[in-house]
């Protein structure tokens, strides 16, 4: 068996009703992965635009693109090999910590305190999602209360 | 012109040259059936189970290569109608099912009736529309039609809430279908065809594949000319049957887990697959890494996600089969050197000697593969045949001799039960000419039999066969195989008088245990013309034969079982 690798896929679609359900039950019925999935209306037209980030072989990829390609409302499916990739996450400390500490560590990650209220902090970061893991994994410390994270967007070089 | 949303199905479908649907009403569809009453452009017969329209609806796109149509209503009507919906699926059959829907105001409240039929299509449809708005009625219908008989044809159902039958709007069906994101690919890159066509030339034991995509793509007079011109063998897949015509001397017989010894081992040994219109499905192809192990694979095929998904081609095709054929026939014409396979050919000969699609007659009771063959030997030509799913579905596989595309019409992706009647009756609708027969067993006839009325009424004769051995016999077989003969819910040894069954809807049944008895059963039958079940009591634990267990190789056949 060949190795499933990460991959990234955009697919844009017409932006219309239940357009969503029928990609995420292509991938849940022909058992794909989704790993993230993200999709907002393509500003000043009818279509929407989805990150699709999953893993699998190439032929699996190739049958992926295929199955996305059958779906009658798929304009276009592109399978990135040379992309820029961000994500966002959102992270809630208690007022506890020290404040500039997590500044600068969300500084590091392109990222800044967003919110502080009377008990909480709201850090945000964007980053390549690796360095999203990066970041969260040195967060730890500061005993994160809540995190989201957005999910992957990508552009082709 | 302002209508109602009902009247505009009825104005769509008069405009798609509808001549019949098959259907059942109910609440949320009666705006439309409203108009159905009103309207004398087209039939519509009342099937006695959603199911049944739609597989009738799927008999008649079969036999007459037009779309399908079936209505319904919303709620169980809808759910009855799924697995018709999945078999056409399954079997890309261009179908529009339209169904009713409660109406916009009710939806998600848990309505009477009412489900997510969008929801449970959109897994089952080539594709689907819940339509919001009477306006949009026309583009959708016309795009309904356009989906489903285009590119990998396939069911297309339309949800259509009540308010929306209602509502008055535009109606203008002119505006030709533009789909901007759907667009098939119908012709073949050409230099990729010559090279495909080059491998041919090349190849010393090529084999001709070829699928049901060949009758979809109406392609068989293109392929049996290119057969005949490349002198080259063909397999058929059980969709295929009928493709070459069983007096072709190029035709080995049918391949896969019953296919003949022949077909199997020839795909085993070839060094060059021309797939035409073949998906590779898993009941063909047996163990995959054992597959056609030292063969390059040319692949054509109108759906680009058929290609390469279980066995990888060498030489992918996207296009029309009809359209690629014909340019492989001209490039053929010139390279093509059919002495070159003569030694191809006597490999298969004694193949064919070897092991050929046989039966024993050693049992006092009639064999099932003889009443098969007895069929063929009378009416031959002049039967359209359904089937339903089982070991008589696989037997007429083998043993009838198809002489045309789209006389075969059986249930082969999802293997539905209870498909053959229903089916049997659109084809008859399709063909009255000819003679409808549908070879059934005692376990499927029953899963669709509330279609005597239908039958009756309707005065649509068709002629059921049913290979009566008392048992599930398919799934008996491999309890018997693989399972130490455990019979676990196989034994049908309680069932109807199907004789009586017949005359209580008004039809004509017979009992048959001789040949002699099976003879005149059925000439009667056809003479009289009238919905018949001819009972024919049959060997009860005859197999079939020969067999690749599930997941085997294909060389690796069963040829046959001995009772210990």
């Amino acid at each position: 068996m060949e190795e499933a690798a990460r991959r990234v896929i955009s697919v844009i679609v017409i932006n219309e009703a239940s357009v969503l359900s029928r990609i995420t039950d292509l991938f849940s019925g022909r058992g794909y992965n989704i790993t993230s999935l993200t999709v907002a209306p393509i500003p000043e037209s009818r279509y929407s635009r989805l990150t699709i980030v999953t893993s699998g072989s190439v032929r699996v990829m190739e049958q992926i693109t295929k199955q996305l390609h059958k779906l009658i409302p798929v304009l276009k499916v592109i399978e990135h090999a040379d992309l820029v990739e961000k994500e966002m996450a959102l992270v809630k400390f208690p007022i506890t910590e020290t404040l500039s500490e997590i500044s600068a560590l969300c500084s590091a990650y392109n990222g800044s305190i967003v919110n502080v209220s009377e008990e909480l902090i709201i850090a945000m970061v964007a980053d390549e999602p690796k360095r999203v893991d990066y970041f969260l994994a040195a967060a730890k410390r500061f005993h994160p209360r809540e995190i989201v994270r957005s999910g992957a967007v990508a552009l082709e070089r | 012109m302002q209508i109602s949303g009902a009247q505009m199905v009825i104005e769509a479908l008069i405009a798609e040259n509808v001549d019949t649907i098959f259907g059942y009403p109910g609440g949320a569809i009666m705006n439309v059936y409203d108009e159905i009453y009103k309207q004398n452009s087209f039939k519509h017969i009342l099937a006695r189970h959603e199911q049944a329209a739609v597989h009738a609806a799927e008999g008649y796109a079969k036999a007459s290569g037009r779309v399908g149509v079936a209505m319904i209503t919303s709620g169980p009507g809808f759910t009855n109608a799924v697995t018709g919906l999945a078999d056409a699926y399954m079997d890309s059959i261009p179908l529009v099912v339209i169904s009713g829907q409660v109406p916009m105001s009710l939806i998600g409240t848990d309505a009477f009736q009412e489900i997510d039929a969008v929801g449970i299509s959109r897994s089952c449809t080539k594709h689907n529309y819940l339509v919001t708005d009477a306006a949009d009625l026309p583009r959708i219908l016309k795009e309904a039609f356009y989906i489903a008989r285009t590119g990998r044809p396939g069911p297309v159902h339309v949800d259509i809430p009540k308010d929306v039958t209602a509502q008055i709007a535009t109606f203008d069906y002119s505006k030709p279908v533009e789909i901007e994101t759907y667009k098939p690919t119908v012709n073949g890159n050409i230099r990729q065809i010559k090279k495909a066509v080059e491998a041919i030339r090349d190849a010393k034991r090529p084999l001709f594949y070829l699928g049901g995509g060949v009758i979809h793509a109406d392609a068989a007079d293109e392929i049996r000319e290119l057969v005949k011109l490349t002198g080259i063998p063909a397999v058929e897949t059980l969709m295929a049957r009928g493709t070459l015509g069983f007096e072709n001397p190029l035709l080995i017989s049918m391949l896969g887990m019953h296919g003949s010894y022949a077909a199997n081992m020839a795909m085993s040994e070839t060094d060059l697959v021309i797939g035409l219109g073949a998906r590779f499905d898993d009941r063909v192809t047996g163990k995959l890494s054992e597959f056609a192990k030292n063969a390059k694979v040319i692949h054509v095929d109108i759906d680009p996600a058929s290609i390469s998904k279980l066995v990888t081609a060498d030489f992918p095709i996207v296009g029309d089969l009809k359209n690629v054929a014909i340019s492989m026939l001209e490039i053929s014409k010139e390279i093509v050197d059919k002495e070159r396979y003569t030694p191809w050919l006597d490999t298969i000969a004694n193949f064919n000697k070897l092991h050929p699609l046989s039966y024993k007659e050693d049992t006092p009771e009639l064999k099932p593969q003889w009443v098969i063959q007895r069929v063929g030997e009378l009416l031959g030509d002049r039967a359209n045949v359904t089937t339903d799913v089982g070991q008589h579905q696989m037997w007429t596989a083998q043993f009838y001799p198809f002489s045309r595309p789209r006389q075969w019409i059986t249930s082969g992706g999802l293997g539905t039960m209870g498909f053959g009647f229903p089916a049997a009756m659109g084809v008859k609708v399709a063909d009255p000419e000819r003679v409808s027969i549908n070879f059934t067993g005692d376990g499927s006839i029953l899963m669709n039999v509330q279609e005597l009325m239908t039958t009756v009424e309707y005065k649509l004769p068709v002629i059921n066969i049913i290979l009566n051995n008392n048992y599930l016999g398919m799934v008996r077989q491999w309890q018997t195989l693989f399972y130490n003969k455990r019979h676990s819910s196989t034994d049908l040894s309680v069932q109807p008088d199907f004789v009586k069954l017949a005359e209580a809807f008004g039809g004509i049944g017979y009992r048959v245990t001789t040949k002699e008895e099976f003879d005149a059963a059925l000439k009667d039958a056809v003479e009289k013309n009238v919905v018949a079940f001819i009972d024919v009591k049959v060997h009860r634990l005859e197999n079939v034969m020969p067999m690749v267990p599930a997941g085997g190789s294909l060389f690796n056949m069963m040829l046959e079982y001995k009772e210990k």
